[in-house]
């Protein structure tokens, strides 16, 4: 990241990063170092508070890009970056939260809170970057790694299908839902511009390299490999069904923008059920008649 | 019990409750719903939870309560993802609690410990059910009283309160709120099936009786200030919440004072040190304990929660028979009263101790103890609670020592 630095060009990137904590861990060829540039830029865009954008992540590589943002920043539990930052989100209306993590964890270990935050619809941008691997243990299979893909614990070859991300999420309500790769950095900066200015769960899956852990154990070469594959491979279809964008192997990489939709958030509809503002209820509590469940006592 | 105790060596100002929350009134509750009123009065506005007998009128009250006064309670998906909703609450600002019970207590393991490393103030309240596995779910035990100590991986503290009434739900939930503020550290209200649904009067006071340890604001600006690095004499880091400009970087894992993650044995040994030493220094404010008969006494009831209320009967049969048997009721049982227990143990003859698990906090009371005197155990399965003359059998065994 120095390099502009050194010939005297000043990166504005560099004014939203922590630059302290730079070089970042990350391996020479990775991709997730290319969404990072994709979202400064796109917060620059947007004229993103900074003093109100929080970062959640979870646990793996694409979890600490958080910690190389210059915002408050949550590093969590594996996979429960969502909960979080659900948390956050409704607890203090002006914060800006936006959770950003690996497949293996928002899909794998969190999936069951990707699924319940889409229909939820708390305000929450989740970007997923994909590198269809468990890169930070050392390259296990995720619910990500396509078919038959090698990996450290599937030496034969993965025996079960990888997951449509976003036929999975779109399908649980999300209002917003994005498909690019490493290699369409302007679109990527534009989806993610896009969904910092909307409301409700917006979700954006970024495919990436990962040189390291996936490519070399499946012979696919090394980063830029990887950017001349998406390049050949990807095709922008906006709006297209996300029943029909699952990645196979060796064929096309359907990316784009797939919905855009209006649906209440959650803290909109609750307010909008319970009156006008909080201070209201305060003063005069409405009429809630208070049930107690019965239970059949086997729970 | 509303007063926080005078040696708080800190510049935070104790407040007073919020009267808008706060039921003031002679009510007839149970003592989930005591719990609430207490989580309400000690400022909780929000709370993340998933339903389970016999903790869910905890919730259920608080969801209907929330919203009149500007807050509200979430229902997420399983109990991994309500303690850790609750913890992204607390950072936003506010305070937070769950409610749970044995099956759901074992899936929040991960973020108790996720709250001690991270000194995020928070209250989990564990209406105790017969277990392992499912167990029995709407019969009364205490067998999760180690696992609260210890269930979560890795060295921490935290402290573990145990009421054993309604009306102690209420004061006792008001105190876990203060204590996490105070300590910064998960707090663990220990309830049973019994004390949970047992309805009993329950007095809350007006707001300005009920005292409230606000959070530890950042005394320096954003720039100047780390995130774990504020520390007073109390060992106790100043805590900044998100949005307030200040770039605080939170993490599970092993972190310097700026809250970096820092991977290394001396990083470990100072962060882990610090987090242990705050509550060992404490330990005369956190010794919290029922005592009655003790000056003369030759055998100590140590019991707590629905147990104690049945020992209290055998504990009068014993005096009737002219037995000097004291009482040691436990409100707090994490960190141990050690100092206390050794001392007592120098000149009774023996503790007797009746608990609704197989012989958990009796382990401390025995090693305690350190042979000076007998330890007697009462262990019980669960289920339903000891009967009177099976604890005064073990008074009279423990006075002929
Ligand atoms: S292991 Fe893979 S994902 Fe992780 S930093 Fe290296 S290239 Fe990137």
């Amino acid at each position: 990241m120095s390099t502009l630095t050194e010939i005297g060009v000043h990166n504005p990137v560099e004014d939203f990063l922590r630059m302290e904590r730079i070089p970042s861990i990350w391996c020479p060829g990775c991709g997730i170092g290319t969404t990072v540039n994709s979202f400064v830029h796109a917060l620059i865009k947007t004229h993103t508070d900074m003093k109100k954008l929080v970062m959640v992540s979870g646990i793996g590589c694409s979890g600490r890009v958080g910690g190389y943002i210059g915002t408050d920043h949550f590093h969590t539990t594996h996979g429960r970056a969502i909960p979080f930052a659900t948390g956050l989100s409704l607890a203090n209306t002006e914060l800006n939260v936006v959770v950003y993590s690996g497949d293996g964890d928002l899909v794998s270990i969190g999936g069951n809170h990707l699924i319940h935050a889409a229909r939820r619809n708390v305000n929450l941008l989740v970007i997923c970057v994909n590198n269809m691997i468990y890169a930070m243990t050392g390259g296990q299979a995720a619910a990500t790694t396509p078919a038959a893909s090698m990996s450290s614990t599937t030496p034969y070859g993965a025996f079960e299908p990888d997951i449509n991300i976003p036929q999975l999420v779109d399908a649980a309500g999300a209002v917003y839902v994005a498909r690019w790769t490493a290699f369409h950095v302007k679109q990527l900066e534009t989806s993610m511009a896009e969904a910092l200015k909307k409301k409700g769960f917006r979700f954006i899956e970024v495919v990436t390299p990962c040189p390291t852990l996936y490519q070399r154990r499946n012979n696919m070469g090394d980063g830029l490999a990887a950017m001349k594959d998406y390049k050949d491979r990807s095709k922008i279809r906006n709006g297209a069904g996300t029943h029909e964008v699952a990645m196979l192997p060796g064929e096309q990489i359907i990316v784009g923008k797939f919905v855009d939709r209006e649906r209440q958030d959650y803290l909109t509809l609750m307010r909008s059920r319970l009156g006008a503002n909080f201070q209201e209820w305060v003063d005069a509590p409405p009429q809630v008649e208070h049930e107690e469940g019965e239970g059949c006592g086997e729970c | 019990m509303a007063t926080i105790a005078d040696s708080i060596k800190t510049h935070t100002k104790l407040e007073h409750a919020d009267q808008r929350a706060v039921l003031t009134g002679t009510h007839f509750m149970n003592g989930d719903a005591a719990a609430c009123e207490g989580a309400l009065a000690a400022g909780a506005r929000f709370a993340a939870g998933y339903p389970i007998t016999p903790s869910t009128e905890i919730v259920e009250r608080f969801a209907s309560r929330a919203p009149q006064v500007g807050g509200l309670f979430i229902q997420m998906e399983d109990e991994l993802a309500a303690s850790i909703t609750l913890q992204g609450m607390v950072w936003a600002g506010q305070k937070s609690f769950t409610s749970t019970s044995g099956p759901g207590f074992s899936l929040m393991m991960e973020h108790i410990g996720y709250a001690a490393m991270t000194e995020t103030p928070c209250v989990f309240f564990n209406v105790q059910r017969g277990g392992p596995s499912t167990g029995l779910p709407t019969l009364p035990a205490q067998g999760d009283m180690m696992q609260a100590r210890f269930g979560s991986h890795g060295d921490y503290s935290l402290i573990a309160l145990v009421p054993n009434s309604p009306q102690e739900c209420f004061w006792l939930a008001v105190k876990a709120f203060n204590l996490a503020e105070q300590f910064r550290v998960p707090v663990m209200v220990m309830m049973d099936e019994c004390v949970g649904h047992m309805t009993e009067k329950v007095v809350i006071p007006k707001a300005e009786e009920i005292e409230i340890f606000p959070r530890r604001a950042p005394s320096k600006p954003p720039g100047e200030f780390l995130a774990y690095g504020e520390i007073g004499e109390d060992l106790v880091p100043e805590m900044a919440s998100a949005g307030e400009g200040y770039k605080i970087y939170v993490t599970g894992m092993t972190h310097d004072k700026r809250g970096y993650p820092l991977g290394n044995a001396e990083a470990q040994r100072i962060l882990v040190g610090r987090q242990f030493e705050k509550l060992r220094r404490a330990e005369a404010e956190l010794t919290l304990i029922d005592e009655d008969h003790m000056d003369d006494a030759d055998v100590a009831v140590v019991s707590y929660g629905i147990t104690s209320r049945v020992a209290e009967r055998a504990i009068q049969l014993a005096r009737a028979k002219g037995i000097k048997v004291g009482r040691m009721r436990l409100q707090g049982v994490w960190p141990f009263p050690e100092k206390r227990f050794r001392e007592v143990a120098q000149r009774i003859k023996a503790f007797v101790a009746p608990e609704l698990n197989m012989g958990q906090v009796v382990l401390e009371v025995e090693r305690c103890a350190g042979g000076h005197c007998r330890t007697i155990a009462l262990p019980h399965a669960g289920g339903t609670v000891h009967r009177p003359l099976d604890i005064l059998a073990a008074i009279e065994k423990g006075a002929q020592a």
